[in-house]
């Protein structure tokens, strides 16, 4: 018997691709160079990134560091043999002012007459993020935290404008007092008439008894941390203070706005449309030149405000009107049927709101409200244009300073950096909720 | 839910509506700070320095005003302010004075409702031009690209200056100092017009101040001075005096130096005598102390020394007296005597 | 048994407005425009008696004074001594101006990137993430400034045309020059033009509309008119016979014959820029402020887009394109019948918006000086005049009107376009 066999009994082992087709050579070939046409494409774009770097980094790479004006620069750069008008960046105006372009003129004891301060808008940072804990990982985060959240808008202005601790609190007594109100109100009559003598109480405390309120405590018991004036605030401290309290504040007007427009009652619902789509219309430099020029002259006669405070007045209202587009998108999203469940359950209108429409809506709306955010904040350099000293205002000071006349890059760059990676890191971190918070609406 | 982040920082920040009734200077007194406006930044005129101090020609002013209401030439809150904003801070009360190159002229004064108390700096309206041009005067720059400052009366003066002569130009207006001179430099424009010691002072911090001229054509009168709101004169006269006492004390010799030893007792000249509080009571006319002018001029010097330290030929802007000087030099900085 | 119970009296209880439904929207209502009445009576109040107090009475009567200065930007004549209100019309129409310009491109670069962000080459879509992400994380301000720095420290200034070793030269056959002061271009001009009519005499609002204009864009209308009617013709035979009779050269004859026959009895030639004196003369002078601002605005814009336009495209699922080559179309049909009218319904709403947040950044015009309307009206007549309420007023309403404008199609453009629910 011959023993031939013409079928392979047993397997070859698998090879290994071929090089070129795994590995990087593999990945290269399919991905820059699968044809003529994507090689050409792929070696022009080489060529302008080329071309971009060479023409960015050698300027960049200058060591000028420790110089103390640009003349200095001027002068290393000649010692290192590079001359002319694009030599080398002059990095010194950066090591001298960068503290300044990040929080102003705030406190920094070097005035001899007050401590260093700037640790408040650094807290007050760092406690933002605990302060949103509760409301972006709630499965992640002990549920107690949200009286932190809830208290966290009083403490956030307080760090930094300092002043007594009783301002803030009075302040958030306000609300437990229409609350108070509210629910008494609301037993003894309707819940109408409770919201109306809820709010109205509210604001006869905060108008006249608040500040009667805290100054006596304030005299009996005086809590508090040095005040701060707002003239101090700039650089990015103030872009990141009028960002932060302009979502917050825009938050609930934004719901209320929201709702106003989605509702059934006709003159409701023209004044919400109304005030959106003005706001809406105009671009933010008007409404800050408002801010700067004319809002002293709508309040009452005497009434003095102090700049920041009217520019966040506007930038409020500007974003809340943004923020009123968000829910409604939000709102928009949900299923009818979510609205006929809640009504078939027989919620009434604002209970149905609480507990069944808002809490997805607002779920929805969180990557739109991450993005507005980034909008406001970057739209914060704008104030500049008033003579706020946000980054973009302070570089024309230290331009007009005899040391770094003459300066243009440096500050821009560094600006621009600077916004780029709190905005980046930002819009990143709201895909990422994005995903986390995607639950199957599709 | 955080609606009244806005009471908590009114609260907080100590806003208080404050009575307009009430005059300014009791307001300041009060208040224990001068809120005075200056620009957001302008070489030797006003700018921050690292720490946020602010110096310069009119900062000195407003230093000076503190010093002599407050007896604390640090008492000042610098409100920074553009050409657009300058007007309403100060007649909403925003700010007490305003001490921002600012033109006095006929509107201003009549139409705006502002008191202008005096001048500090004699200015008008220059052109500068690369060397290379070969440009004499400003006549011959019909055709001409010129780099304007806006937010200032320099660009009604260049039109009636070139619309005079039956010239044609091409405007390019900026906003900032800064870029108008980046502008320049690159050969944006062929010219720059905007005060005269502002382009002295730009000129000075180029890298080779010796490639560009300033042409002799002077088309404007630019009297800079501090200005206050109309209506409150008391206000007025403590601004305008204070100037005046800066300007008298250089006149009689009166210095940051000596002015310690001087005011110690009264000496053989009345007038600085009666300047520095050491006879007569016209600091209590004011309102003020008896040595509102001595803590004025130890401040940052008289006159003169402000304008050395700041402006003058000493410091890297270079500005000569000119029109600036005492009236007894050829200049025409003069004060009223303190009488 | 039974007993007879009174029917519930109908009347209106003074309860029933706070507890009827039917009552308590009434309600709330009333007292909502109560509040805000009184809010806007609250406002207009204070500000009536802080002006009286400023002793500034609200008056227009500013706009008709003359204005004082110039402007270099313009699409209508004018000189220093019209009128602020000229200034601001002027001011508008640059607003407008960029604002087009600005959409257009944008439009083209975001379509272009988004695409290319699409692309299997991998460099190309690095690129262009870094190319959106850098631009959509930075202030649109500082992009403003940035792209003006750039123009004027990298392009050469006049001067460097003149003179025998001049280190920069005109481009495209001496045609045009770049310049860190602007491009210029040559400019169509008629030796034998029908000249300008004037309308509104010589109002703040005057305008010239120029004859030549008018006479080459209805030679065109009725050239196309023609071409189409040329067309439909062919369709016609089409059905009929199923044979298309080819039409191209009788189109494009239609269309431009005429034109260049036009062109020609108008005297057309072109005005070439030339260096004279301190500038270059002649042709159209596109100023580095408009450059500026148009191509940062474009930048900006076009890096939104381009996600819009991305979601849009990836937003059709492959279901659809797989149906529609089963149903056998082909595949320039496919995406003209199946992806892009449903892509676009995707794109088109936030391409507006995106259109309308550009046409609000242009009033970021004042950081590099271009003379929009908010330079002019906003920036020197209110630092001139001192009129903030009024111009300020009448800046808003300029604006409100553009992008209720701008909203009014979107609006309609979404109703036409929503899918019906149930």
């Amino acid at each position: 018997m011959s023993n031939i066999a013409f079928v392979r009994t047993e397997m070859l082992p698998e090879q290994a691709p071929p090089a070129s087709a795994v590995g990087l050579i593999g990945w290269v070939r399919a991905n820059l160079f699968s044809g003529w046409f994507n090689t050409l494409i792929t070696l022009a774009t080489l060529y302008v990134i080329y071309a971009i770097l060479a023409a960015i980094l050698p300027w960049a790479f200058s060591p000028t560091v420790g110089a103390g004006s640009l003349a200095e620069c001027r002068e290393i750069l000649a010692e290192s043999g590079k001359t002319g008008h694009f030599a080398g960046a002059c990095w010194g105006v950066i090591t001298e002012r960068w503290q300044q372009l990040m929080f102003g003129f705030y406190p920094n004891g070097s005035d001899g007459v007050s401590a260093d301060l700037r640790w408040r808008p650094v807290l007050a940072f760092v406690l933002l993020a605990v302060a949103l804990a509760p409301v972006l990982f709630a499965d992640k985060v002990p549920s107690k935290m949200i009286w932190f959240t809830a208290a966290f808008p009083f403490l956030y202005p307080w760090l930094h404008w300092g002043g007594s601790i009783w301002g803030p609190i009075s302040a958030l007594l306000g609300f437990v007092i229409g609350w108070f109100v509210f629910k008494t109100a609301e037993k003894v009559s309707s819940s109408l008439i409770g919201m109306i003598s809820g709010v109205v109480a509210a604001l006869v405390w905060w108008l006249t008894l608040s500040g009667f309120f805290s100054n006596a405590l304030n005299s009996i018991l005086p809590v508090g941390i040095e005040p701060v004036q707002s003239r101090l605030f700039g650089g990015f401290m103030l872009s990141v203070l009028i960002g932060v309290i302009a979502i917050a504040c825009s938050l609930p007007l934004g719901i209320v706005l929201a709702l106003g427009r989605q509702s059934d009652l006709l003159i409701v619902k023209a004044i919400c449309v109304g005030f959106i789509e003005f706001i809406r219309g105009v671009p933010l430099i008007t409404l800050l030149f408002v801010a700067s020029t004319l809002l002293n002259i709508f309040l009452p006669p005497g009434t003095q405000f102090d700049i920041i405070l009217r520019v966040l007045i506007m930038v409020t209202l500007f974003a809340a009107a943004y923020m009123a587009e968000v829910i409604r998108g939000g709102l928009a999203a949900l299923p009818k049927g979510q609205y006929e469940g809640a009504d078939s359950l027989g919620l009434d209108y604002w209970q149905a709101q609480r507990l069944i429409i808002m809490p997805q809506a607002l779920k929805i709306s969180i990557p739109g409200i991450v993005s507005t955010f980034i909008g406001v904040f970057k739209d914060t350099v704008l104030v500049s244009v008033i003579g706020l000293l946000d980054p973009l205002g302070l570089s024309n000071g230290i331009r007009a300073d005899a040391n770094w006349n003459g300066i243009v890059w440096e500050i821009y760059g560094f600006i621009a950096l600077m916004f780029f990676v709190f905005c980046f890191s930002m819009s990143r971190y709201s895909m990422y909720l994005e995903r986390k918070l995607q639950t199957g609406h599709r | 839910m955080k609606k009244t982040v806005f009471l908590g920082a009114l609260t907080v920040a100590g806003l208080a509506a404050g009575a307009a009734a009430a005059g300014t200077i009791d307001d300041v007194k009060a208040r224990g700070k001068l809120n005075c406006g200056v620009t957001t930044g302008l070489v030797g005129f006003a700018a921050p320095d690292a720490n946020g101090e602010w110096s310069g020609f009119d900062v000195a002013v407003c230093r000076a005003v503190a010093a002599a209401v407050l007896g604390d030439a640090t008492a000042v809150e610098f409100v920074p302010t553009t050409g657009k904003t300058r007007f309403t801070a100060l007649a909403s009360g925003e700010i007490d004075m305003l001490a921002r190159n600012t033109t006095w002229t006929f509107s201003r004064d009549v139409d705006l409702k502002f008191t202008f108390v005096g001048v500090n700096y004699y200015d008008g309206q220059g052109f500068m031009v690369p060397k290379e041009l070969g440009v004499s005067s400003a006549k011959e720059l019909d055709g001409s690209t010129v780099c304007i400052q806006t937010g200032t009366t320099t660009e009604l003066n260049l039109a009636d200056f070139f619309r005079a002569n039956n010239i044609s130009y091409e405007p390019v207006p900026i906003e900032t100092n800064a870029e108008a001179q980046q502008q320049y430099l690159a050969g944006a424009c062929d010219v720059y017009t905007t005060d005269a010691s502002g382009l002295a002072a730009t000129r000075a911090t180029f890298e080779a101040p010796a490639d560009h001229i300033l042409l002799p054509e002077i088309v404007s009168k630019e009297p800079l001075g501090p200005l206050v709101r109309h209506g409150d004169d008391e206000w007025g006269d403590v601004v305008r005096w204070t100037l005046n006492a800066l300007i008298t004390a250089e006149e009689l010799g009166v210095t940051s130096a000596n002015i310690g030893e001087m005011s110690a007792a009264a000496g053989n000249n009345p007038e600085i005598n009666r300047l520095l509080g050491t006879e007569g009571n016209l600091g209590e006319m004011l309102g003020l102390s008896a040595d509102w002018a001595k803590n004025a001029i130890a401040a940052s010097g008289n006159y003169g020394e402000v304008f050395e330290k700041n402006i003058g030929e000493a410091t890297p802007i270079g500005l000569a007296r000119g029109l600036n000087a005492q009236w007894t030099e050829g200049g025409l900085i003069y004060s009223p005597p303190f009488r | 048994m039974t007993t007879v119970s009174d029917p519930p009296k109908e009347g209106f209880r003074l309860s029933q407005l706070i507890y009827d439904t039917r009552y308590r929207s009434m309600t709330i209502q009333i007292v909502a425009l109560i509040g805000f009445l009184t809010l806007i009576f609250w406002l207009i109040n204070n500000t009536a008696t802080n002006l009286a107090e400023l002793g500034k009475e609200p008056s227009f009567r500013f706009l008709s004074e003359p204005a004082g200065y110039d402007i270099n930007q313009r699409l209508l004549d004018y000189q220093s001594q019209d009128t602020h209100l000229r200034a601001a019309l002027i001011g508008l129409l640059n607003t407008l101006l960029v604002a087009v310009m600005g959409c257009i491109t944008a439009t083209i670069i975001g379509v272009i990137v988004g695409v290319l962000r699409l692309s299997k080459n991998w460099l190309v879509s690095r690129l262009m993430a870094v190319y959106v992400e850098m631009f959509r994380n930075v202030p649109v301000l500082l992009w403003i400034v940035f792209v003006m720095a750039v123009l004027i420290e990298t392009l050469p200034a006049p001067r460097a045309f003149r003179g025998d070793n001049a280190t920069a030269s005109m481009m495209l056959n001496d045609s045009v020059a770049v310049t860190n002061r602007g491009v210029y271009v040559p400019e169509p001009l008629f030796s034998r033009g029908l000249g300008d009519i004037h309308l509104l005499g010589d109002s703040s609002l005057r305008f010239d509309v120029s004859l030549d204009l008018i006479a080459i864009l209805i030679v065109l209308g009725l050239g196309f008119f023609v071409s189409h009617k040329i067309k439909q013709r062919a369709d016609h035979v089409q059905e009929t016979t199923g044979d298309r009779p080819t039409t191209w050269y009788l189109r494009l004859g239609v269309v431009s014959l005429p034109f260049i026959v036009l062109l020609y009895a108008l005297g057309f030639h072109l005005g070439y820029p030339e260096l004279k004196g301190f500038n270059f003369r002649g042709g159209t002078h596109m100023r580095n402020s408009l450059i500026a601002l148009w191509l940062a605005l474009s930048l900006y814009t076009a890096a939104f887009i381009a996600e819009i336009v991305r979601a849009g495209i990836l937003a059709i699922s492959h279901g659809q394109t797989e149906a529609a080559a089963a149903l056998g179309l082909r595949q320039n049909r496919i995406m003209n019948l199946v992806v892009l009218p449903q892509a676009l319904r995707v794109i088109i709403p936030p391409l507006i918006s995106n259109y309308l947040n550009l046409t609000k950044n242009s009033s970021l015009a004042i950081a590099v000086g271009y003379m929009d309307i908010t330079g002019t009206l906003g920036g020197i007549t209110l630092n001139q005049t001192g009129r903030e309420l009024e111009t300020l007023l009448l800046l808003m309403l300029c604006y409100l009107i553009i992008s209720l404008s701008i909203s009014a199609v979107m609006n309609w453009y979404n109703e036409s376009v929503k899918l019906r629910e149930r």
